[in-house]
């Protein structure tokens, strides 16, 4: 008899799963971020200060905000600045953007100071305000970078103190200009000229609206790609994946036939998780998170071979299909378990104690092990007992056990 | 009667003994042949999209003042289409701009800009070492699970086959002189990470056979163990072949820059289903023999 109620549950999910993956992965898939190996960018690792410096955790985070700021007036969008040990932060950007420029801007110092004819430090980048803007000279052209003072009272103060008199600014301990105060400036807006082009005035404008650095930075160690380079490794890898799954569908298929044909539609479901999982925590993807999705794919892949081979010995020793599957499922299961939970615990250690790419193929080694429990054990056994359930199919061929296999008891 | 595995362990245990000495032997005297990741100086990976041609690419580079070491060119990629430049000294920010337009004007079909890396070898050792740290650790944390689930044997004969994989990929890239680089740690992990999943579901399969069964002999336990190796063949053999069809697929599509990466994932791999059959179990037999053997003599005294 054909339970036409349990076909129908296994027909609603199946397409179910087929219409949520078709019509929502391409979206969730775009919003996926990549890493710079597969989109190009460039990597640095900085160290902070002087090596001899004793640094605190606020110093640490001054710099890090000082290099957002920078991030954000290069206009890059999401970027990566952590801090590491031993005073180190590494800043990645990816995406397409001049990376000459946008590498010699972030750690660039920007130390602008006003001193007195007699040296003394009167006001320095911190008194402005962070909307400096590049203007040329009404008259002559010449570059000028407009500033504003956060406290105009403070500037009228020191004009008045030195009118007449030469106040000198000082970039990176170099005078860049050295102009008399004609007049006492009451509203707190002042130019400096002395740039050499255009060019260098707008990046001395953006140089200071992001602030100075509290500590000079140093070069450690880069990586950068370009942004063809990046997007040829992801297409070429996302074909090869799409390959080296199609393959794998394919053999599950020629090996486990009906059952196989369910593990396709869970590892469908897996990928389509995994996705959603990567794009809702806004974790990167780069080419080490993918070695961690390929051995993903390997996990789940066991699961469903483990229960089929136990349901296959089962049908050998001449039970029907139903007690077969029934049984040959909670037989794979403390298996499966026990090998997920040993590579979890591997991956758990990993996160915690690794750091940068190790740290990556932990967290996508995590997730896809959490995700293949859901979709190659749970998914993929509820869709196989319900079908088996509906008495549809009674040829065990069809699950891979030839007649003549079977023991008859 | 099938072919009996565990009476056999000497062969595979000499077999592996072997690659691992040899590669010892070759890591000692030759050491790995490390990427600039673990060197002073820059890497440049070019795309070339044409035939590589060493001369060119030399004459490109001293024409605008870098000067390359008489090693410092190789070739890389599936069709030898990528150039690999190592520099011994670091390149900056205003060099790396200068090379993508000479890079550009000399191969216009290239991709520019071409992969810089420059590390500093601190970093790249520490990077290493905390890397050897977390495997090290994640073993810890596998034989404490497995210690209480099974028993501690299975755990450390599961450990011996992980560490061989990692070790035999570890001399293949020694005994090749593939370039070893950031992203090969990460290969090792995958390794590590197969290698102890394969292994677990086969001693699973032998402690179910072990509970329903009485061993007094040391042949009884062979005889087990070896029905399930049997057992569970259809399954290791699948589930590598799976594993393998995705790493081979990015082996010979995933393009250049994962080209090795993807060829230690491959001995790996094998490795790893190797050595959870022909490795790990003969470990677990030899080990329980011997208690088994010390239990028999005890109940004779008694």
């Amino acid at each position: 008899m054909i339970k036409w109620g349990r076909l129908t549950m296994f027909i609603v999910l199946v397409v179910m799963i087929f219409a949520i993956v078709i019509s929502t992965s391409s979206k969730l898939y775009s919003k996926i971020p990549l890493g710079l190996d597969l989109q190009g960018g460039f990597t640095v690792l900085y160290q902070v200060g002087n090596s001899n410096q004793v640094l605190t955790a606020n110093d640490m985070s001054a710099t890090v905000a000082a290099l957002e700021n920078r991030v954000n007036e290069i206009g890059v969008s999401e970027p990566s600045i952590e801090v590491e040990n031993g005073n180190r932060i590494s800043v990645s950007l990816a995406g397409q953007f001049n990376q000459v420029s946008a590498r010699s801007f972030l750690s660039k110092e920007a130390n602008l100071v006003f001193k007195s004819p007699q040296g003394k430090i009167l006001m320095t980048g911190k008194d402005l305000e962070s909307n400096a803007h590049y203007e040329s000279d009404p008259t002559t052209g010449a570059p000028e970078v407009v500033v504003q003072f956060k406290n105009p009272a403070l500037f009228q103060q020191v004009t008045q103190t030195y009118l007449h008199q030469p106040v000198s600014i000082w970039l990176n301990n170099k005078m860049i200009d050295n102009p008399v105060i004609q007049d006492v400036i009451t509203n707190g807006q002042a130019t400096i000229s002395g740039s050499s082009s255009a060019q260098s005035a707008i990046q001395l404008a953006q140089l200071l609206n992001a602030g100075a650095l509290p500590f000079p930075l140093h070069e450690l160690s880069s990586t950068s790609v370009g942004p063809t380079l990046g997007q040829a490794a992801l297409h070429s890898t996302l074909l090869a994946g799409a390959i080296g799954v199609s393959l794998i569908f394919l053999f599950m298929i020629l090996m486990y036939r009906l059952p196989g044909l369910i593990a396709v539609v869970a590892l469908v479901a897996y990928s389509y998780v995994l996705i959603a999982v990567f794009a809702g925590m806004q974790v990167t993807l780069t080419l080490t998170g993918l070695a961690a999705l390929v051995l993903g794919i390997g996990m789940a892949v066991d699961a469903n071979i483990i229960t089929y081979e136990r349901i296959k010995d089962e049908l050998r020793n001449g039970k029907s299909l139903q007690s077969s599957v029934i049984l040959g499922q909670r037989k794979a299961i403390r298996t499966i378990l026990d090998s997920n939970i040993t590579t979890l615990i591997a991956g758990i250690v990993m996160y915690i104690y690794g750091t940068g790419d190790v740290r990556g193929f932990a967290v996508a080694l995590i997730a896809s092990i959490l995700v293949s429990l859901l979709t190659a054990v749970f998914l993929s056994r509820t869709l196989l007992l319900q079908f088996t359930k509906a008495n549809v199919v009674k040829n065990t061929w069809l699950f891979g056990v030839r007649r003549k296999a079977v023991n008859s008891q | 009667m099938k072919f009996a595995i565990v009476a056999r362990r000497k062969w595979f245990f000499m077999l592996s003994g072997t690659i691992t000495v040899a590669g010892l032997i070759v890591l000692l005297i030759f050491g790995l042949n490390l990427g600039t990741d673990f060197k002073s100086g820059s890497q440049v990976q070019i795309v070339l999209n044409q035939p590589y041609n060493a001369v060119a690419i030399r004459s490109m580079f001293e024409k605008h003042g870098f000067a390359v070491g008489p090693e410092g060119i190789t070739a890389g990629g599936t069709n030898n289409e990528m150039a690999i430049v190592r520099l011994s000294y670091p390149l900056t920010n205003l060099q790396e701009g200068k090379l993508n337009t000479a890079i550009h004007a000399t191969f216009p079909k290239a991709l520019v800009p071409p992969e810089y890396s420059t590390v500093d070898p601190i970093i790249a050792q520490e990077q290493s070492q905390t890397a050897v740290l977390a495997v090290l650790l994640a073993s810890l944390g596998i034989v404490i699970y497995v210690a209480i689930r099974f028993e501690f044997r299975f755990a450390v004969a599961g450990i011996v086959a992980l560490m061989h994989d990692a070790f035999i990929v570890i001399s293949v890239f020694a005994l090749l002189r593939i370039e070893v680089d950031l992203p090969f740690i990460a290969a090792v992990l995958t390794i590590v990470g197969y290698s102890i999943n394969d292994t677990i579901v086969i001693f699973d399969r032998i402690r179910e056979n072990v509970k329903g069964a009485k061993i007094k002999t040391f042949q009884e336990l062979e005889a087990l163990v070896d029905h399930s190796l049997w057992q569970t063949m259809a399954r290791s053999i699948n589930t590598v072949l799976t594993v393998l069809f995705a790493a081979m697929s990015l082996f010979f599509f995933g393009g250049d820059p994962i080209h090795d990466f993807c060829f230690a994932l491959l001995v790996g791999l094998i490795s790893g289903a190797y050595s959870s059959i022909f490795i790990a179990s003969p470990i677990w037999v030899t080990w329980r023999g011997r208690s088994l053997a010390r239990g028999r003599d005890a109940a004779v005294k008694a």
